[in-house]
């Protein structure tokens, strides 16, 4: 194979030598290349094939832009597809693999799409493949997916690390041209904490790929002095490989650090990126312009590139695009490639020029003038071009330059368009404020000597502005060239997404004329480069075919990100199991080792079930049940939220948090308690207890623990700050065990001090502080809610597996058992007390069976709107039992209740099962449901239809206390 | 977006619970006539383009309720102040 590299120049180490394989195949390349260079160092110039055609494609770029060069790279699981490779630093021992080919990168099944190509018009997806309907997901999808679409993505996981930061400085700047440079020396001079980012594997932007002279020294010897001078200086952060993608509000800057992207893998302890959250004080809009590919035909034969990507591969790579070049130019800009290829002995054919006359400089090559590229014969790469006046040239690469755009993508983000600039034929940012402010190119100033005193100025934060260093302009003069309309060939507008000039028209003439709907319509600026390359000339294009100018068009919204961000990166290390926190209990371990299985329940891990050999949950559950209704259970309650309030007004502030009354509990007793939201809908439920005349414990369900506590919170710093109360959530400082069952008070007595246990000393409701095990401090309440005779008992954290294991113990002789949450549910089912499913955020105090709860007497959260005519509605759902007429037929949770002879539909509905258990004790399923006016409809048959498993049974209302009505065996 | 928290300074928007317009005042009748007041209270809210007060809570910080009046349109902070000095203030940051 020929080699491209030149003989000399380039920022690139000779001396190094990189391996690395695309398609398989090896090649070498140096220290300093990108993938893309070291591919056309190698003279391959073929990298891809496009999405809807399957044609060849090669680099048409050499930086973030780049449409059709994208690969595969890496492999295994850190394989990532859509990779720019003009963006990828070669390393050695890189792997990349061309995508969208089928079966081979050289010989493509799919380009005979490229002769179907009527059928791929502007709006292909929505004409094409409409009818017949049964057609899309059996056959059009599938063969789109196969024959379109891009890269593939690892099914493997990710074996790197990625991190998220947050720096903080009194500048920005971002991009390190000659504009970002003189911008971050002012701010570095003024004293200012600077941070310069660059997405550039380099610091020095344009200066790397330009011959140019700055202070009398080139252009890339400034750069390096400057950036000598930065580096020395504390105040400031230099941060290459790192793209800027968004920004947002607050003057926050999101970007990209490409940490370890360069490498074959990062070291261990190190990430692959880093997101950067950077807050700046002050920012500078340095990120330069981009040049703008011209729509002829045959624009994407591989060989075919931008003007400055040519003199870019050429200058700082030492890779010549070609032997034998054409320059294509409606600007003075493509006279540099020209001169520039020519001095690195690059033989250059001509410069075709659309205009009639220019000033630059052509350092001796031939000028066409007033003509243009037709069309560019070549299949896999050029062979030649054709003028307008149908003069033939042959070639084997061709420079074009449309113009440029300044790179406004960041000033847009808050939603601010670009304005229309027509002395550079560009749109420039708009007006973003003083904190975040555009310069140089990024600006529309387009010369050298500009963008140095513009970054000079506009970086300075304090005092006088630096003194801005002598260069040599090169000529700007644009006239406009979008597309040559004389064209034969495909004229590609959007490459990625293979949108061609004539699309746009045909949108406007079938009515997509606004530009975000021609966007759309056509799929042009929708592909992963965001239209960096053909948006204006699309806008342009549209413009023409509706009779507008250009800014009465306008541009499409710019959206963050700037260039695609990896999903790891916005994950950070929260993945796996640092995606959340795991809480254990106190009883944690004791649980543990009784063989409890765990379920998760919000972040908390909480024993469900101790099933012994041979048991399901059911088995074990009812078990479970049976021993403590007939002797004793002991189980971990200690997830359940504990709020320690304090303070005079601590009685009168849950008063205004309870629908119930608390100010009137005697000191030593506990009391149920509702909480209300302000709608008048039941929010919360637990029991309180009154330690002190002004201390209270409250306990809250686990699932609301937290809200209840911000609740809290608020009312009484923003509703009630008049109230003299503290409060803390002590959820965490306390083990919580129930202990229930006939035998509960024997198996507690015994390791309880001094006190000794009767319906006198600890009655029903008590809640009493005493100490255990020879004086461990401790809460004693006697609370059920299996409907046992019970208590709970809670211990400081540290001794609750201690008192556990104790507790187990002692009730050793009585035949104790843990009991989990299963068997916890069962038994409240079982006594019909409600939980979730009923206290559902759609329920009333009275719906539950508790509206006598709710004060007449007192003003409190909810009062006023639990009034409201359809929340006292008697034809409301309201708690009731159910129970199957045949003993020996199963419910479940989530089925209808119907009238006996109604059909299933929403206006016959009655209500549904809202929590459903096996009881061990009445040997059958029972239900609590939210049934409409159900609590006079006790005895009525309904049907319990369960649409969803396909199941219908006849069930009976009831009384919601299945077991034990008359509470005997809660004062056992 | 930056908050300027009167007890840890100025933290990142993430660490916050918004609970929407911090200028409605909860009634304080009972009366069956003030009901209108009720229902203005908990389900009437304005959108305000513009300056706007709000309640935040610190939930990832010191967990004070504050009032945060920031533009709507451009998400500018004028102010923090904690709810309970707002509340005193008679709603006012
Ligand atoms: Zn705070």
């Amino acid at each position: 194979m020929t080699s491209f590299r030149l003989d000399k120049g380039g920022l690139i180490d000779r001396s190094s030598e990189l391996n690395f394989t695309f398609d398989g195949k090896a090649f070498t390349g140096h220290q300093g290349d990108t993938l893309a260079s070291a591919l056309i160092a190698n003279g391959v110039h073929l990298m891809g094939r496009s999405f809807k055609y399957h044609r060849p494609r090669g680099v048409i770029s050499a930086g973030a832009s780049e449409p059709n060069a994208l690969v595969e790279l890496r492999d295994g699981g850190r394989k990532e597809a859509n990779t720019r490779a003009t963006m990828v630093e070669l390393y050695d021992g890189l792997i990349a693999n061309s995508q969208n080919r089928w079966p081979s990168l050289d010989f493509d099944l799919g380009a005979v799409n490229s002769l179907a190509s009527s059928m791929f018009v502007a709006g292909f997806y929505y004409k094409t493949f409409m009818w017949p309907k049964s057609f899309w997901e059996k056959i059009y999808e599938p063969i789109i997916r196969k024959a379109a679409g891009l890269g593939t993505a690892s099914k493997l996981p990710d074996p790197d690390k990625y991190e998220k930061a947050y720096a903080h400085c009194d500048m920005l700047v971002i991009g390190s041209g000659p504009t970002g440079l003189m911008a971050a020396l002012a701010a570095a001079r003024s004293g200012g904490r600077v941070i310069l980012g660059d997405e550039g594997s380099a610091l020095g932007g344009s200066l790397l790929s330009e011959r140019e002279e700055i202070a009398g020294v080139s252009g890339y010897n400034w750069a390096q002095g400057v950036l000598a001078e930065l580096a020395s200086m504390p105040n400031v952060t230099l941060m290459p490989r790192t793209t800027v993608v968004g920004w947002f509000d607050g003057n926050i800057f999101g970007a990209i650090e490409r940490v370890n992207d360069h490498v074959i893998a990062p070291s261990p302890y190190e990430p692959r990126q880093r997101y950067w959250r950077i807050i700046a004080k002050r920012a500078v809009l340095a990120a330069g312009a981009e040049e703008r590919p011209v729509a002829f035909g045959g624009n994407d034969v591989p060989g075919v590139m931008l003007a400055s990507a040519m003199r870019t591969y050429a200058n700082r790579y030492a890779a010549a695009a070609g032997k034998s070049v054409v320059v294509f130019t409606g600007n003075d800009s493509g006279y540099r490639t020209a001169r520039d290829m020519q001095a690195h002995g690059v033989h250059v054919e001509a410069i075709i020029d659309s205009r009639t006359e220019s000033k630059a400089d052509a350092g001796g090559v031939p000028v066409l003038r007033e003509r243009m590229i037709a069309n560019v014969s070549g299949g896999k790469g050029v062979a030649g071009v054709e003028l307008t006046d149908h003069t033939k040239i042959s070639c084997d690469a061709v420079a074009m330059s449309g113009g440029w755009s300044p790179i406004v993508n960041l000033a847009c983000h808050r939603g601010a368009k670009p304005a229309w600039n027509e002395a550079i034929l560009g749109f420039v940012p708009p007006e973003t404020g003083k904190a975040f402010v555009a310069a140089g190119s990024a600006a529309g100033r387009m010369l050298l000597s500009e963008c140095l005193a513009d970054g000079a100025s506009k970086g300075t934060l304090a005092g006088k502005a630096l003194a801005v260093p002598k260069c040599r302009d090169e000529a700007f003069a644009v006239s406009p060239l979008w597309w040559v309309k004389q064209s034969t060939g495909k004229a590609f507008v959007d490459y990625q997404n293979d949108s061609t000039a004539k699309d746009l028209p045909l949108a406007a003439q079938e009515g997509y004329k606004d530009i975000e709907l021609a966007k759309r319509y056509t799929t042009t600026g929708m592909a992963t480069d965001q239209g960096k390359l053909g948006n204006v000339n699309a806008i342009a294009i549209l413009a023409e075919a509706t009779g507008k100018s250009i800014e009465q068009v306008g541009t499409t919204t710019f959206r963050p990100f700037y260039t695609p961000v990896a999903f790891g990166a916005f994950a950070g290390p929260f993945t796996g199991h640092h995606f959340q926190p795991v809480r254990k209990t106190p009883l944690h371990d004791w649980a543990d080792e009784l063989g409890a299985v765990f379920v998760e329940t919000g972040l908390w891990m909480r024993s469900s079930w101790f099933p012994l050999a041979g048991e399901d949950w059911l088995a074990s559950a009812s078990r479970e049940v049976l021993a403590t209704r007939n002797g004793v259970g002991i189980c971990d309650v200690s997830t359940l939220g504990k709020i320690d309030v304090q303070g005079r007004d601590a009685g009168a502030f849950l008063d205004r948090l309870y629908c119930n009354t608390f100010s009137t509990l005697a000191v030593g007793k506990a009391r149920y308690g509702l909480m209300l939201r302000e709608d008048g809908i039941v929010y919360d439920d637990g029991t309180t207890s009154r330690l002190a005349d002004d201390h209270y414990v409250m306990t809250t369900t686990t699932a609301n623990a937290a809200r209840v506590m911000a609740q809290m919170e608020f009312a009484h710093q923003a509703l009630f700050p008049e109230l003299d109360v503290t409060y803390v959530s002590v959820t965490e400082q306390w083990a919580q065990m129930a202990v229930a069952g006939p035998k509960s008070r024997a198996t507690l007595q015994k390791i309880v001090d001094d006190l000794v246990m009767s319906d006198e000393t600890v009655p029903y409701m008590a809640a009493k502080e005493v100490t255990v095990l020879g004086g461990v401090p401790a809460r004693l309440f006697r609370l059920s809610f299996s409907g046992e005779h019970a208590y709970e008992l809670a211990v400081p954290a540290d001794y609750g597996n201690m008192a556990a294991r104790a507790i187990c113990q002692a009730g050793e002789e009585f035949g104790i058992v843990p009991y989990g949450v299963e068997a916890l549910s069962i038994m409240r089912v079982e006594k019909g007390h409600v939980a979730g499913g009923e206290l559902n955020g759609t329920t009333t105090a009275a719906d539950l069976g508790l509206g006598k709860m709710m004060s007449t007497k007192k003003d409190y959260i909810g009062r006023m709107m639990a009034m409201r005519e359809g929340l006292t509605d008697t034809n409301r759902q309201c708690v009731v039992g159910i129970r199957p007429v045949e003993p020996g037929d199963r419910i479940r949770s989530g089925a209808h209740i119907l009238k006996l002879d109604d059909k299933p539909s929403m206006a016959n509905d009655q209500g549904y099962l809202s929590s459903v258990a096996w009881s061990p004790m009445l040997n059958m399923w029972i239900a609590l449901a939210l049934v409409s006016n159900g609590r006079a409809r006790h005895g009525e048959r309904v049907r319990v239809w369960d649409g969803l498993r396909g199941h219908e049974t006849i069930g009976e209302i009831c009384d919601p206390v299945h077991f034990d009505r008359e509470n005997k065996r809660l004062h056992a | 977006m930056l908050i300027p928290c009167p007890h840890c300074g100025t933290r990142p928007v993430e660490e916050f619970t918004f609970l929407g317009d911090a200028s409605v005042k909860r009634p304080t009748s009972n009366d069956p006539a003030s009901m209108d007041q009720w229902f203005d209270y908990v389900y009437l809210r304005d959108n305000p383009k513009g300056r706007f007060d709000e309640y935040a809570h610190h939930a990832g910080g010191c967990r004070a309720w504050l009032v945060v009046s920031r533009n709507t349109a451009t998400h500018e902070v004028y102010g923090c102040v904690t709810a309970r000095d707002y509340a005193k203030a008679g709603g006012k940051s």
